[in-house]
């Protein structure tokens, strides 16, 4: 996890022409454009940047390709643990990881303010560039355009990504069946509620930082800890909606029930705490570094360990099963040893008066 | 985590479940008065636990719920002015008014923020001069002395952009009208714990004598609403109605000084329309004389709007347990979860909307039962009595009370 990024502290490689600040012009194609991409973006994705021009080319080997596109949109650009740059490749890099994909390429594309300071702006690109050679992946080819004031928060990105399956493995929701054992890969809730200790300037005592990381080479252990491809039913990294929205996805488009063992369910107590006090359902906060993982049963013990043998799977549980009743529904089952139905929020969870 | 853990324990539960189980003779109904206790209920699922000795009736005490019609349709109307930043907790901004609720308002444009502490309010007021700045004060007695603290806050900085709309409520005078309804079901009450910590017991009393009924003080963690439903079943199977204390570790006879003082300061009681429930006299607070310049409905000349509640809604009946919620016409087509008619859809505890979601699962092929070794029968399909949302498995009738109209 990198440190937070003081963007205080940032100084730019090369100064840029006259200003601290993103003009209309660095989005029009001219000198300012190309001084951006060589004095501010190749400089901070380093060894991760690719050449310039307008398309990337990638070698691809065998296998079939995975194609994912995602906006960050997040709102304060830097959090405790992360940024919105560590966010955008990450998060990328997950949703390729979920179809079981490897990673081979990734693309940024910026929508800048006028007026948004230059070292915030590199500081995101620096996060980038290092989330990026972190993960092993570069990032090929990328676009900026500027918007006037107003018409944009600051920054946004958007991050595509290329991926290869290898041969042999099928992934996806769709394959869950009845009698699938259910895994987490850590704790959950933990970006979320980062993200709200400073959106809210709210203190809990002690700083809950993201747990935004890269799942790609976890998903590698898993596939390789089964032998059998087939094995894996479905992945599901559970951000926007938390555990909950992951969980209830796959079971409606599997046509699958799900009885979650909520007692094993790993949520930190800050996390806990924090969410008590807001009066959120720490199951439907996000997450961005955490694996939800259906297998054969006959395979779990396998995945759990390779998933504990990495440092970001240490406190992997086995949370539940998925069941040929009630197909598209969840069910909690509580420490009393009652249930309860477990569904996605309308829209956005909102924090409860009482 | 210290001080919750303790009140989660599985095994403790467990004991009380039984002492509870081998001492109810019959099936008790008792209502929970607090839309938290409510939600612990449900989440934990204590319902089912004690199914065949108590039948919870869900309680009025969720601000979301029993927010009327007319003062969400004030409070969209205000947050939808150009000069206005209307500020409010979060889940209010779901309620539907008569047309939309305040995130359509937002999309449209409005300034709408939602905030944890009505202080964040007053500063959001301090920082905006040239802005109006309302917030919307609801809730009952607990979350009252916060927004008369940021009314005295604001008449200490000189704020004049700053106004809130009162929508409070009080929970003795509802527990009246639910008791002197010819139609009432409720034998015993756990009073809401943390209005009894700014309040005080001493309103209890009076109602213990001229009802007869046991009220228990009871807190909000599994342990804690096993621990008053326990007093509150040997209390009825005694036959001794009395008023008992099982929150002692937040709650004392005499309350808050502080925050009553405050309250008494800032508010004067009114009457209040309960979403659902109709006009209770004397149930509500608004801002007192010495104050009323911060009051937004005058403020912002919203007094007069006037909006009957759907008369599609038959959720006076369900809540009396006179109707189940699936027989009402309007169940599942004009109103859902989505677009929710009265106060039992609104809230996800809701005795509607419990039932929808419920349905959803048995259409499914699966049930809600109770697995632990307390001997309950299982699905809670079995619609015991009234209106029963199975969710709820002993079939309680959800939000707002059993009292309903006519009082």
């Amino acid at each position: 996890m990198s440190e937070r990024p003081d963007p205080t502290n940032w100084v730019c490689p090369l100064p840029l022409r006259d200003t601290s600040r993103i003009v209309l012009g660095h989005g029009g194609g001219g000198i300012l454009s190309e001084e951006l991409i060589e004095n501010l973006f190749l400089p901070a994705f380093g060894s991760a940047g690719g050449p310039s021009r307008d398309s990337a080319v990638l070698a691809v080997p065998g296998g079939r390709i995975a194609l994912t596109t995602d906006s960050y949109v997040v709102n304060p650009l830097f959090f405790p643990g992360g940024n919105i740059g560590d966010l955008a490749v990450n998060g990328t890099i997950n949703d390729l990881a979920c179809s079981g994909a490897q990673p081979i390429g990734l693309t940024a594309g910026f929508i800048l303010e006028e007026g948004l300071e230059l070292e915030v702006l590199g500081a995101v690109a620096e996060a980038m560039g290092r989330a990026a050679a972190a993960a092993g992946v570069g990032i090929v080819t990328g676009d900026t355009k500027v918007v006037g004031r107003g018409g944009a928060d600051g920054l946004f990105v958007n991050t595509a990504g290329v991926g290869v399956i290898p041969d042999g493995v099928d992934i996806g929701p769709q394959r869950a069946r009845p009698g699938d054992h259910i895994i987490v890969s850590g704790n959950v809730g933990e970006h979320g509620v980062a993200i709200m200790s400073v959106r809210e300037g709210i203190d809990f005592g002690t700083t809950v930082t993201t747990d935004s990381a890269p799942l790609h080479r976890m998903v590698a252990a898993i596939l390789e800890s089964v032998g059998d491809p087939n094995a894996v039913h479905a992945l599901r990294d559970p951000t926007r909606g938390g555990l909950v929205a992951a969980v209830v996805e796959i079971a409606r488009t599997a046509g699958v029930g799900v009885e979650l063992d909520e007692q094993r369910i790993p949520v930190p107590e800050t996390v806990a705490s924090a969410c008590g006090f807001l009066g959120l359902d720490p199951l439907q906060v996000a997450n961005e570094g955490k694996l939800v993982v259906f297998v054969d049963p006959s395979y779990s013990e396998a995945v759990l360990a390779a998933i504990r043998s990495r440092p970001e799977g240490a406190d992997a549980a086995l949370i539940g099963r998925a069941v040929a009743d009630h197909p598209g529904m969840v069910v909690a089952r509580t420490a009393f040893g009652t249930t309860r139905i477990v569904e996605r929020e309308l829209g956005e969870q909102l924090p409860r008066i009482c | 985590m210290k001080y919750l853990d303790e009140f989660r324990d599985p095994a403790a539960a467990r004991a009380l479940v039984e002492r509870i189980r081998s001492t109810a003779t019959r099936t008790w109904t008792v209502m929970e008065v607090c839309g938290g206790q409510t939600h612990s209920i449900i989440r934990n699922g204590i319902d089912q636990l004690l199914e065949g000795a108590v039948e919870f009736i869900h309680g009025p005490g969720c601000p979301v719920c029993v927010t009327p019609l007319e003062m969400i349709d004030r409070a969209l109307e205000i947050a939808a002015r150009d000069d206005v930043i209307f500020c409010s907790f979060g889940d209010m901004l779901r309620v539907p008014g008569s047309k939309h609720d305040l995130f359509s308002v937002r999309a449209r444009g409005g300034d709408v923020r939602v905030v944890y502490s009505p202080l964040d309010a007053t500063r959001i007021a301090a920082d905006n001069p040239d802005r109006q700045v309302v917030f919307f004060g609801v809730g009952f007695e607990t979350t009252a002395p916060a927004n008369a603290m940021s009314v005295l806050h604001a008449r200490r900085l000189g704020l004049t952009n700053f106004s809130v709309l009162v929508s409070h409520v009080l929970v003795p005078p509802a527990m009246t009208a639910i008791l002197s309804s010819p139609t009432n079901r409720v034998q015993g009450f756990l009073a809401a714990g943390h209005v009894c910590t700014v309040m005080g017991t001493g309103e209890y009393g009076p109602l213990v004598e001229r009802f007869g009924v046991p009220i228990v003080v009871t807190g909000f963690e599994p342990l804690d609403l096993l621990e008053g439903v326990r007093q509150v079943v040997e209390l009825l199977e005694a036959g001794t109605p009395e008023l008992r204390n099982a929150y002692p570790r937040a709650v004392t006879a005499a309350g808050n000084a502080v925050a009553q003082q405050a309250l008494a300061d800032v508010f004067t009681v009114t009457d209040r329309q309960w979403r659902g429930i109709g006009m209770i006299p004397e149930s509500g607070w608004t801002l007192s004389e010495r104050y009323a310049e911060f009051d937004a409905e005058q403020r912002f000349g919203v007094r007069e709007l006037q909006v009957a509640e759907s008369d599609q809604c038959h959720a006076g009946e369900v809540l009396q347990g006179l109707l189940k919620p699936n027989q009402c016409p309007a169940f599942g087509t004009a109103c859902t979860p989505r677009t929710p008619l009265g106060a039992t859809m609104v809230s996800s505890e809701g005795a509607c909307a419990a039932y929808y979601q419920f349905r959803r699962l048995e259409s499914a092929g699966g049930a809600l039962a109770p697995t632990s070794a307390t001997g309950g029968a299982s699905a809670p399909t079995s619609a015991t009595g009234g209106a029963s949302a199975p969710t709820s498995a002993t079939g309680g009738a959800s939000a707002p009370t059993s009292a309903a109209a006519g009082v």
